[in-house]
Order: C-alpha cells, then sequence, then structure tokens
C-alpha cells in the first residue's frame, strides 16, 4: 500500500512541474509579453509609454531571461508569495486566503448534495427498474446532467427575486464568523452546481448497482436466507460504492470549472470569480497564480481519488 | 410452397443482392439509420432535435422575424408580445431572432472544435499507442499534463493568451478534447496491437505507418466516433459557459451564452424571459447531442460503455 501511494505521488511530481511550464509559456507567448496583455487594450483604459513600459517592466523581472523568470516565479510560489494584483497592489495570497473557504466550501457541500440526492436514487432506481420511479428518475437524470450549472443559477436567483424579492449576498461571509450568513450565500450556488452531479453520480450508481445485482454473490447471499436489507446495505451497495467514487472524481474537474461560472452567475466572492474578473482586468500575475492553484489543487484532488481507489479495492493496490 | 421471386430482404431491411454484390453506399447508409431508429427510438428524436437545428441555423435569414443585431430604443427589455414573441434584450433586440441566429455559433462551435481535437486526439493516439516506447512514454505525460487543468480553466488561460473570439473559441475547446479522445484511441490501439492480423502485416514487412493507417486505424474509428458525439454536449456546454463568463464570443454577435451575461445584474427587475429562453435552448441542444451520444454507443458497441463511463 505504501509503495503504492509513494509511486502515485512521485507520478504527480514531473505533472506538477509540466503543469507550471505550460502556464509559464502561455502567459509568454503573448507577442511580447504578460505586460502586453495590459497595454494592447485598446479602449484607452490605460496607456503607458515606453519608457513607462521599460520601468514597470524592470520592477516586474520581465526584463530577465526566461527561465531566470521561471525560477524567480516557482521560488516565489514556494515561499508562499503570490505577487501582488496589478491593478489595486492587493498580495494575492491574501486574496486567496480570503476568497478560498468560500469556493472549497461551496464544491465540498456540491459534492455532499450529490451524494444525498444521487446515490439513493441511483440505487431505488436500480432495485425498482422500470418502476414508474424508476423512468421518472432516468427522466430527471437525463434534464439535469444537460442543464448548465450557471443557467440553473440564475434560475434559482431569478425564482428568489421574482417569489421572495430576496437576494443572495454578495460579501465575504466566512463560516466560523456567521454561519447563517454565510449558508445563506454559499446553500443555494451549491444547489446550482450540486444538481447536476447530483444527475451524474444517480446514473453511475444506478449502472453500478443493476450490475452488481446480477452478480451470483447477490442470488447466494439471498438464498442463505440474508434480510433483504442486509443484502442491499452489505452487498450491493458496498460493492457499487466505487464507480460512485469514480464518477464523482472524475467530475470535480467538471466542478471546478463549473464553479467559475456558477460563482460568477451569484457574484460569489470566490476564487473563481476572482479568476475571471482578472482575466477581464487582464492582471496577469493573478490569472498566473491562480490558474496554477486550480491546475495544483485537481492534481491533487486526482490524486486523492486514485488512492481512494486503492484504499476501497484491494486489487488495484496489488497490480 | 410458393418461393418469392423477389430477393428476400431480412427483418432489418437490408436488400440481399444474390449475386453477391454490395449493396449501393446510400442504401447500406439508410439501412445502418434505419437500424439504429429501431435500436432507440430516443437517440432519432434527438437526431431530429439536431436536423432542426440545422435547418434553424441555415435558414436563420428567413426565420428570424427581426435583424438580431438590430437595436429598438423604443422596446428595451420588452416582455414577450404579439410582436416579439420572446421579448427583446437590454439594447430592444428581438430576443427569438438573436436565439435563431445564435444556433449558427453553437453548432459551428461545438463540430468544428470536437471535429478537430477529437481528431489530433486519434492521431496522437494511434501513434501514441502503436509505436509505444519513449514516444509513448513522453506525450503521456503532455497529455498527463493537459489533463491536469479542469477543463473550463484550460479553455479560459488558452482565451486569455488568444484573445477572444470565434476562432479562438473553437481552437480553445478543441484544445480540451484533446486528452481523453488520445487516452482512449490509446487504449483501444493498445488491445488492436496485439491481434494476430497486425502481426501478420509485420510479419509481411508492412511499415509502421502503413499498418497504423491501413490496419490499427479502421477499427479504432468506431470509439473516436463515440467520443466525438459524446463530447459534443461538453463543447456546447463550454462555448456557453465561456461566452457567459465574457471570454468567449465578444457581444454583439448572437450566442446562446452571451445573451446569459449580466441579465440579472442591472435590472431592477429581473428579465425572466432573457433568463428563461437562451438557457432553454442551450439545455435541449445539449441533451439531444447527450441522448445522440448515449444512442450510438450503444448501436455501435455496447461493450464501450465500460470503457468510457
Amino acid at each position: 500500500m505504501s509503495k503504492y501511494i509513494l509511486n502515485r505521488i512521485l507520478i504527480a511530481i514531473p505533472t506538477i512541474f509540466g503543469v507550471t511550464v505550460l502556464i509559464f509559456l502561455a502567459m509568454r507567448v503573448i507577442p511580447g509579453d504578460p505586460l502586453q496583455l495590459i497595454v494592447s487594450e485598446s479602449d484607452g483604459i490605460y496607456v503607458l509609454s515606453e519608457e513607462e513600459l521599460q520601468a514597470l517592466r524592470a520592477s516586474l523581472g520581465l526584463d530577465q531571461p526566461y527561465h531566470i523568470q521561471y525560477v524567480e516565479w516557482i521560488a516565489q510560489v514556494i515561499s508562499g508569495d503570490m505577487g501582488s494584483s496589478f491593478w489595486n497592489k492587493e498580495p494575492i495570497s491574501g486574496m486567496i486566503l480570503r476568497r478560498g473557504p468560500i469556493s472549497a466550501q461551496i464544491a465540498i457541500m456540491a459534492v455532499l448534495l450529490s451524494w444525498l440526492i444521487g446515490v439513493p436514487i441511483g440505487m431505488l432506481s436500480a432495485m425498482w427498474r422500470n418502476s414508474m420511479m424508476d423512468h421518472l428518475s432516468r427522466v430527471g437524470i437525463t434534464v439535469f446532467i444537460a442543464v448548465p450549472s450557471y443557467w440553473l443559477g440564475l434560475l434559482i436567483i431569478l425564482f428568489s427575486v421574482l417569489v421572495f424579492t430576496w437576494r443572495p449576498p454578495i460579501t465575504i461571509i466566512q463560516l466560523w464568523e456567521d454561519p447563517l450568513g454565510n449558508l445563506s450565500m454559499t446553500v443555494l450556488p451549491a444547489l446550482a452546481l450540486g444538481l447536476g452531479l447530483s444527475a451524474a453520480t444517480a446514473r453511475m450508481a444506478r449502472s453500478a448497482a443493476l450490475e452488481v445485482l446480477f452478480e451470483d454473490y447477490i442470488r447466494t447471499a439471498r438464498a442463505k436466507g440474508l434480510k433483504e436489507a442486509l443484502v442491499v446495505w452489505r452487498h450491493v451497495f458496498k460493492n457499487a460504492l466505487l464507480p460512485v467514487i469514480t464518477t464523482t472524481g472524475l467530475a470535480l474537474g467538471g466542478l471546478l470549472g463549473g464553479a467559475v461560472s456558477v460563482e460568477t452567475a451569484f457574484a460569489v466572492p470566490g476564487l473563481g470569480k476572482l479568476l475571471v474578473q482578472g482575466m477581464t482586468e487582464r492582471d496577469w500575475m493573478m490569472i498566473q497564480n491562480l490558474v496554477l492553484l486550480y491546475g495544483l489543487i485537481y492534481v491533487i484532488i486526482n490524486l486523492l481519488v486514485d488512492l481512494s481507489y486503492a484504499f476501497l479495492d484491494p486489487r488495484i493496490r496489488y497490480e | 410452397m410458393a418461393f418469392p421471386s423477389a430477393p428476400p430482404a431480412d427483418s432489418e431491411g437490408i436488400v440481399l443482392d444474390i449475386e453477391g454484390k454490395r449493396p449501393h453506399v446510400l442504401l447500406r447508409f439508410s439501412s445502418s439509420v434505419g437500424r439504429f431508429a429501431q435500436s432507440s427510438p430516443i437517440g432519432m428524436a434527438a437526431v431530429g432535435i439536431w436536423l432542426l437545428m440545422f435547418v434553424m441555423a441555415v435558414f436563420a435569414p428567413l426565420l428570424a422575424p427581426y435583424d438580431p443585431l438590430e437595436a429598438d430604443y423604443s422596446a428595451i427589455r420588452a416582455a414577450p408580445t404579439a410582436e416579439h414573441f420572446l421579448g427583446t434584450d437590454q439594447l430592444g433586440r428581438d430576443l427569438l431572432s438573436r436565439i435563431i441566429y445564435g444556433s449558427r455559433i453553437t453548432l459551428i462551435v461545438s463540430i468544428t472544435a470536437v471535429f478537430i481535437g477529437d481528431m489530433i486526439g486519434f492521431v496522437w493516439g494511434i501513434a501514441s499507442g502503436y509505436l509505444g516506447q519513449r514516444f509513448d512514454l513522453i506525450s503521456q505525460r503532455v497529455v498527463d499534463v493537459l489533463m491536469s487543468f479542469p477543463g473550463l480553466i484550460l479553455a479560459l488561460l488558452l482565451l486569455v493568451v488568444l484573445g477572444a473570439g470565434l476562432v479562438t473559441v473553437i481552437v480553445a475547446i478543441s484544445v480540451t478534447r484533446i486528452p481523453s479522445a488520445t487516452r482512449i484511441t490509446r487504449a483501444v490501439v493498445l488491445s488492436i496491437k496485439e491481434t494476430s492480423y497486425v502481426e501478420a502485416a509485420k510479419m509481411v514487412g508492412a511499415s509502421n505507418v502503413r499498418i497504423m493507417v491501413r490496419h490499427v486505424a479502421p477499427q479504432a474509428v468506431a470509439p473516436i466516433l463515440v467520443v466525438a458525439t459524446l463530447h459534443l454536449g461538453g463543447a456546447i456546454f463550454a462555448e456557453s459557459a465561456l461566452s457567459f463568463l465574457g471570454m468567449g464570443i465578444p457581444p454583439p454577435a448572437p450566442s446562446w451564452g452571451n445573451m446569459l451575461g449580466g441579465v440579472l445584474a442591472a435590472a431592477f427587475r429581473p428579465p425572466w424571459w432573457l433568463v428563461i429562453f437562451p438557457g432553454v435552448a442551450i439545455t435541449i441542444a445539449i441533451m439531444a447531442a447527450n441522448l445522440f451520444g448515449d444512442a450510438f454507443r450503444d448501436f455501435l458497441d455496447p461493450k464501450l460503455r465500460r470503457r468510457i463511463d
């Protein structure tokens, strides 16, 4: 087991290196350098003279050769310094620490919701195959997999404004400061994000449970007189769980991306909204470091998902 | 007992030729369509929805009651009426016309992006799987890197670099399709590589390129076609989300996604029609693509299900 874990972590290292190189190159492929992004904005928002540009370049270290820039960037990130926003000079690491918990909370709540809704629906749907409930849930699954999460978010806001004349708050309220205020801000985005995921989970739970239900060991369990509840819990549920976790693992990438658009729909002050804001304002340091953060989070999540397979399924461990 | 004089037709509607010639291409195609329709009425309905979207896109100028870009300041944010069936937006543009024209962007972006991305993934996957060794090792690490970004984030990064626009959106979305297409093709090729006919081709001295093109690629076509149809829905979502975020198709061009951008931000009384109708269009398009993809997968090879899910 420990060998497997070590192996899996070692594989992640070159990937993370590749991620940093890709982001670094992408930000420099822009003709000139990242500052060009800002300067080429022709709307007359901000125009620099050539000398100002040179001075700015030097102050940001952009006049250095690429390999030195790269090493400096990595050294900075490792030391926890994410640089600061180009426009308001606010340190990026501070913004991440303030907004990160909100985004993480929404994502975690969405995943929990998807299990709470998706797993029972999928399992029941499989056990009562071709019943009315099964048909209804399959229609629901088809619809909710297709509905874009950010649009679902807009619908939820629309509904709450029209019916309750209430909009979710858009200031940062941490869970530990004001739990109710925090929940009123995060529950609805989590719902918008979680319903689509629930549908994907239910679909996978259904097909996984269906497969297990026809296994010989289920017949054996019933034949030896085990109570149906025990058969379902101990044999069907446990064996159907692995594919469900796989789906969640695979869906997490979509979840992180979807969260960006859902946060924008709700105007939730999370990381996703910060990223979009950074991109529209062409705040290159912010873009570079936030995209890196998303990449790292995703790599780590994938690592954890892989390790959880090994934990749940001994066959993978010993391969 | 009377023998039928006409060539016997089997239950699936394929006309068997007595001389042993293969039926005409069109006939074979239409009989495949017939079998597909029989195996999955829902899949066929999904195809119908896509055909309707094609009609909408091609005949947009005839179908749309108004110019999708023409502002009418006397009817700003007008709720649906007999004049404007789906209402008007913040510039007084007719929503129905914009949705009709928007189908063009949805179709062009999703189809070309999936075609380009999956084509690259197909070629890459064949080369990686068949050649193996160092090429496989290195190129799979590159795929690892592409896979370590959430798709939408990678597309956003590319769009910052390339700038917003129709072509750049297509490029960005196609790049995000490459990793999974490569992985699946590679997995299929690894098993094709072990077959005896590939072995035989090697034995008679066929070159690697010839084996890949003549023997491996045809066997890997079915899986990539299934992947491509399953990618369509994701591509439609990606385009709409990118445009919604203001990084995709720039306004004033009518894209279903950018129509949803900022609709709830400014208005005191939320214009519900501006929220609901473009989203319904996106959802229907994605749902039809998904249903077709599922049905197509089950039709071509029910076993594929396990490999792709």
